[in-house]
């Protein structure tokens, strides 16, 4: 009899736990709150991140679309100027923001005057100066020719008609718009380093590079590291340098992924499917990063 | 008398090396001021290049942008006034694609704002259990590049209908732009004592009240740093406008002028002229709210 009852009582004595678990330490209609509070996130998350993700990857999922996206020599190229404008890009924007964060450290009204106008690329949309740059790097009527015949007296070439001057022009873009961006994080990261400890190095004799190579530098470099593996993943996705700069031309040859899928696949093709692959071919660079960054995120969270 | 001879000597010996140490400290501020004048001058022209290249334009006389020289010899800024007052067929619409723009922006804002900060309160105030998935969801949400998901987005959204329906972009915005706001709101909301909620809480202050009574007034700071970084991010995206809103009634200031660039007979003075006017509330508010972004940019940043 009493050991019918408890039997009889368990699943509910079960559920009961499993509910103040999910609970927590809130109370009746605080946890009806706390839940009410999170459900706008939640949809926004489910609606919009993993119903088009899941819709993505079904689209992508069929084999024999990646034997024609991997028989495409426009996909081939791509791939090579991903590699290259990651190369570059992202090496070349965060040496100079890490240098130019040294140099903002000087004290003075000029160099805070010149960090308000340092930062200008980055505060301005990125379509009228991706378009001024287009325009600039025209051959026959362009700012940069003009100023080589003037100054020079050589004519210059048409930059955006050969790939790899076109593909140069769009990272030289690129590492404009982003370099103040980069600069004003490791700025911040430099600040945060307290004064004694360059102190205490000067009464060791560190001064000069060791100051830099044996102080500063390791303790921003974990924070180089999050800001690689960061500017490696934006610029994975990255659409308005070179859409708005070489358009992908000439000839298709100056295309990033995100630009080949959603202009040359999607638009002009009419083979979003196609598009989709193209895209989810850098999944395996992709996915990766981003486990670590998240993993590094975590555990620096205090010193991003 | 000697012995004053004999008290000189000693002493004059480190007068003259102290006096040579000046001297080579005097030539080593020399050298690194006139490094940092150099510098200055390089960091000046390559930061304004552009920028000097769009005003150029900007100011041309009608028609006359195929030129050679760097500077306009009759600067007008009628193409400023063609631009504010409509007078080209191009620009027929350029106030409604303004007020598009500017509804665009606030909606962002605003969601994002109620969004972010309800979820942060729930999951960092009232610590409702598991809060750290949706912390996590939101972190991977931050490091996958949008532009990634633009293609299966947009054949959802033509799916449904909503091509050309402003809240299709709000609705994506809104997903890119929440997780950065929830991740500053955890990290402003640490500062704040959590037995100032306790003490509400045991006056009978419903979790709603204590959000809107106090959460809402102590994160003041941190909402306007994210609501600068959401007006700038809605005002500034260009690829999902450019894919939704392709309509002349639906198309905002962005996509207006990317479809000027593509367009065969461009007047490109009256587009830079565009471009000036579309920067120049971006830029005012980024100037404007520069100190109050500065605190959040270092743990995080704008995408791009």
């Amino acid at each position: 009899m009493t050991v019918s009852a408890i039997e009889l009582g368990r699943p509910a004595v079960r559920r009961q736990s499993l509910w103040r678990y999910w609970r927590g330490g809130l109370q009746g209609s605080e946890f009806t709150w706390a839940v009410a509070f999170i459900v706008p996130y939640v949809g926004v998350f489910c609606a919009f991140v993993i119903y088009p993700a899941l819709y993505g990857l079904w689209m992508g999922s069929n084999p024999s679309l990646y034997t024609e996206v991997f028989s495409d020599p426009i996909y081939l190229n791509t791939v090579v100027n991903t590699m290259i404008f990651l190369a570059f890009g992202v090496n070349v924007k965060l040496f100079l923001a890490l240098m130019l964060s040294g140099f903002f450290m000087r004290p003075g009204w000029w160099t805070k005057v010149l960090l308000l106008i340092f930062v200008l690329p980055w505060a301005v949309p990125a379509l009228p100066t991706f378009i001024s740059i287009h325009w600039m790097l025209n051959g026959e009527w362009g700012l940069v020719n003009n100023a080589l015949w003037i100054v020079f007296g050589v004519d210059g070439p048409s930059w955006l008609n050969s790939r790899w001057l076109a593909l140069g022009s769009a990272i030289f873009s690129h590492v404009w718009k982003w370099t103040p961006f980069w600069t004003v994080i490791l700025l911040a990261g430099r600040m945060s380093i307290p004064q004694e400890i360059y102190d205490a190095a000067k009464v060791d004799g560190a001064t000069g590079l060791r100051r830099f190579t044996d102080v500063t530098f390791p303790l921003l470099a974990n924070l180089y590291l999050v800001l690689t593996l960061l500017a490696t993943i934006f610029l994975l996705g990255d659409f308005n340098s070179v859409y708005f700069v070489t358009g992908g031309g000439p000839a298709n040859s100056t295309h990033l992924l995100a630009t080949l899928g959603v202009v040359r696949d999607m638009l002009e093709l009419g083979k979003p499917q196609l598009g989709v692959a193209a895209v989810m071919s850098a999944l395996p660079l992709l996915i990766p990063l981003v486990i670590i960054l998240m993993r590094k995120l975590k555990t620096s969270e205090a010193q991003l | 008398m000697t012995t004053i001879a004999v008290d000189a000597r000693p002493t004059s010996a480190p007068a003259r090396s102290s006096e040579r140490m000046r001297r080579a400290a005097r030539r080593w501020r020399y050298l690194t001021n006139a490094g940092a004048a150099v510098v200055s001058a390089l960091l000046l022209v390559w930061t304004l290049t552009p920028i000097y290249n769009i005003i150029m334009v900007s100011l041309e006389a009608e028609g006359d942008v195929a030129v050679t020289h760097i500077w306009p010899p009759e600067p007008s800024p009628a193409s400023f006034w063609v631009v504010l007052t409509e007078g080209h067929w191009y620009l027929e619409a350029f106030w409604h694609q303004f007020g598009n723009s500017v509804f665009l922006a606030a909606m962002v804002t605003l969601l994002v704002l109620l969004i972010g900060s309800l979820t942060s309160f729930s999951i960092s105030r009232m610590r409702i259990r598991n809060g750290w998935i949706i912390t996590n969801a939101a972190l991977l949400t931050y490091v996958i590049p949008a532009s990634f998901l633009a293609i299966p987005f947009y054949l959802i959204m033509n799916h449904y209908g909503l091509q050309n329906n402003p809240w299709s972009v709000i609705a994506v915005l809104v997903t890119f732009a929440t997780p950065y706001a929830i991740f500053i709101f955890q990290e402003y909301g640490r500062s704040i004592p959590l037995e100032l909620d306790e003490s509400a809480r045991i006056d009978g202050a419903s979790p709603l009240q204590i959000y809107i009574r106090i959460y809402l007034p102590l994160m003041a700071p941190a909402l306007v740093a994210v609501g600068t970084y959401a007006l700038l991010l809605a005002w500034n995206e260009y690829l999902y406008q450019f894919l939704l809103l392709s309509n002349d009634r639906s198309m905002t200031v962005a996509v207006a002028l990317g479809k000027f660039l593509n367009s065969d007979v461009a007047p490109w003075n009256y587009m830079m002229a565009t471009a000036i006017i579309y920067a120049l509330p971006p830029l005012a508010t980024y100037y404007m709210f520069r100190n109050r972004m500065s605190s959040g940019l270092t743990m995080g940043g704008v995408k791009g």
